[in-house]
């Protein structure tokens, strides 16, 4: 990854993090916490890696996106809004009444959703349900999905696992945002889910870990190392920072799902404005 | 004539349907019981076990739907509708994705497994859910028009299929399948039996037990439990003036609940239902439950001298 990619990556990242914190002040509510977590992640999918149409959404041989933790639509929204599957001034239309930005993600309503999800462990089988028709098909588009570590205490989660590994679907990388806080605690303390790399491969799965859930050329690499293993489905466990680049938001499990009030919205806009900044430095030299 | 089980009828239908390439099959380690087996006899390729995991099943299903395929997901009633139920509704009906549930082992004639075994409550939930059809056929021809039906609607399908051999209703020569339009087998002015799956066999003797006293009683086949057909049920209403509804199901929110709708919103009539009182199954041989339970010709024609007693 050359420099000048990298930094528009970063940039990319922080709009969709401004966009996070626009979507639920104005909807009054949502998810920052959990969604500025997964940001990066889905950041290198949505710029540096999933060929996908903005101007043919179900083109039949995209590779495609399942958020299974559908509570950070926000990131999901912004990614998509930024990079033209509708235009980023409907973002503020957030959760209204009258907007199909919903609170979880619809595929009927939203260009560029390819799956309706919002029930936790139910994405990611629909991933693997996509993933098993790319192999009957032959085709050879990709599925990325995101779970959240909370999530894994869904036993969907591990009949997923299961079946992604007995068919053997190496077309599809699975990405677990590590953020190690769900709405009640930390997961540890609420059920433990550990050690969750451990249980992926005892369940057949590649797993590859990411120290750094933000850093995009971890991220990178490790999507392409996926795309070489056979045979099996990948895991990249992307250790994170829930609330990661809002300074008060960071690894505090009450901004799951709190919107800001007007003073925080612009305290939080300061701070990523000032990294925008910074990164337009690094830029232009 | 030999009694086929709507399940046999739904492997054979799949079979025969099968060439279609995007028709693709799940099962949760049923295949033999739910007959999904005679398709993967045909097309082993497009037939995918996934394990005793229903709910992953339902959104497995989903994930190729959206791709176009048209997915049938098998399992028994009890755990499709049930077990797997939020992923049906969120998985499948809220995105209105193209899959098939072929649920069989439908009410108590499941027989000796028992209550645990025995769906007495999937009208009732399958048709509370936004988006799904529900589909409950009573014979062999019924149960393959069903399928065909199934595979060329887009969206969501519930089918209600039975373990019991059940004699044939129709016959192929001018049967008329659509989905949402009840069928009349028995035409009569007294009295009219509604019933669904192998209560129309039931209402069909209960008729002729009627015509031996001297009651004329219509019949009509309601194989298609959701959406209702109103003008069917309002029509048999004026006509009739009484109604009895059969179902091998709980009395609560099934076939006849439907009908109780529809009709007291259009035209009120007094409705008689037979079904399961709300109470659990047991154990035992298909007739005997039949009969421990109420879900006879004998007991619809007690509740149609009720219904014709109380009419206004």
């Amino acid at each position: 990854m050359n420099k000048l990619k990298l930094l528009d990556l970063k940039k990319k990242a922080t709009q969709i993090r401004k966009h996070i914190i626009d979507e639920v002040f104005s909807a009054s509510s949502g998810h920052p916490g959990g969604s500025l977590s997964c940001t990066d992640i889905l950041t290198v999918l949505y710029f540096d890696e999933m060929n996908v149409k903005t101007n043919d959404p179900k083109w039949a041989d995209r590779d495609r996106f399942v958020l299974s933790k559908g509570h950070c639509a926000p990131a999901l929204y912004a990614a998509l809004a930024i990079k033209g599957f509708f235009p980023e001034k409907d973002l503020v239309t957030f959760r209204h009444i009258d907007s199909y930005l919903e609170g979880h993600p619809n595929m009927n309503h939203v260009p560029g959703v390819d799956m309706s999800t919002g029930s936790l462990g139910q994405g990611i089988s629909a991933a693997v349900g996509m993933a098993l028709a790319g192999k009957i098909d032959n085709k050879d588009y990709r599925v990325y999905s995101i779970l959240g570590d909370g999530e894994l205490q869904e036993g969907q989660v591990w009949e997923a696992m299961m079946s992604g590994a007995h068919y053997k679907l190496d077309n599809l990388t699975a990405f677990v945002d590590h953020n190690g806080l769900q709405i009640d605690g930390k997961i540890t303390d609420v059920m433990n889910p550990e050690p969750v790399a451990d249980k992926f491969r005892a369940f057949g799965w590649n797993v590859i870990i990411v120290s750094n859930g933000h850093d995009v050329k971890q991220i990178k690499n490790a999507i392409e190392r996926a795309k070489t293993v056979k045979g099996k489905p990948t895991m990249v466990v992307c250790e994170t920072i829930k609330g990661k680049g809002v300074s008060f938001m960071e690894n505090q499990y009450s901004w799951h799902g709190t919107a800001p009030s007007k003073e925080q919205r612009d305290q939080a806009f300061k701070e990523l404005d000032a990294y925008l900044d910074g990164l337009e430095v690094e830029v232009n030299g | 004539m030999a009694k086929i089980a709507t399940r046999e009828s739904y492997g054979a239908a799949l079979a025969q349907y099968g060439e279609d390439k995007s028709i693709i099959v799940l099962d949760a380690d049923l295949s033999k019981s739910t007959k999904t087996d005679t398709f993967r006899k045909v097309y082993p390729e497009r037939h995918f076990n996934m394990g005793i995991a229903e709910g992953n099943m339902m959104s497995v299903a989903a994930g190729l739907a959206t791709t176009g395929k048209v997915v049938f997901a098998s399992t028994f009633a009890i755990f499709a509708s049930e077990r797997a139920c939020e992923q049906i509704r969120n998985s499948l009906c809220y995105p209105k994705l193209n899959v098939k549930i072929g649920a069989t082992h439908a009410g108590l004639t499941v027989g000796e497994d028992g209550a645990s075994h025995q769906c007495i409550e999937d009208l009732a939930v399958m048709r509370a859910l936004p988006n799904m059809v529900v589909l409950s056929p009573c014979d062999d021809i019924e149960t393959k028009a069903a399928i065909k039906a199934a595979i060329d609607h887009q969206g969501p399908v519930y089918i209600r299929l039975g373990r019991l051999g059940v004699e044939a209703v129709h016959s192929a020569e001018n049967f008329n399948f659509q989905i949402g339009k009840g069928i009349t087998v028995l035409d009569g002015t007294d009295v009219t039996l509604v019933a669904t799956g192998l209560m129309v066999q039931e209402s069909l003797r209960a008729a002729e037990l009627l015509k031996a006293e001297g009651i004329s009683a219509r019949v009509i086949d309601i194989h298609t439990v959701k959406p209702i057909d109103t003008d069917l049920l309002v029509k048999a209403a004026k006509e009739t003036g009484a109604i009895v509804t059969a179902e091998e199901h709980n009395i609560i929110g099934g076939m006849g609940s439907a009908c109780c709708e529809a009709l007291s919103q259009n035209y009120p009539c007094i409705v008689k239902m037979v079904g399961v009182e709300d109470k659990f199954g047991t154990s035992g041989k298909p007739a005997e439950l039949l009969k421990m339970y109420g879900l006879t010709a004998e007991n619809i024609v007690v509740k149609a001298k009720e219904a014709i007693a109380a009419k206004r």
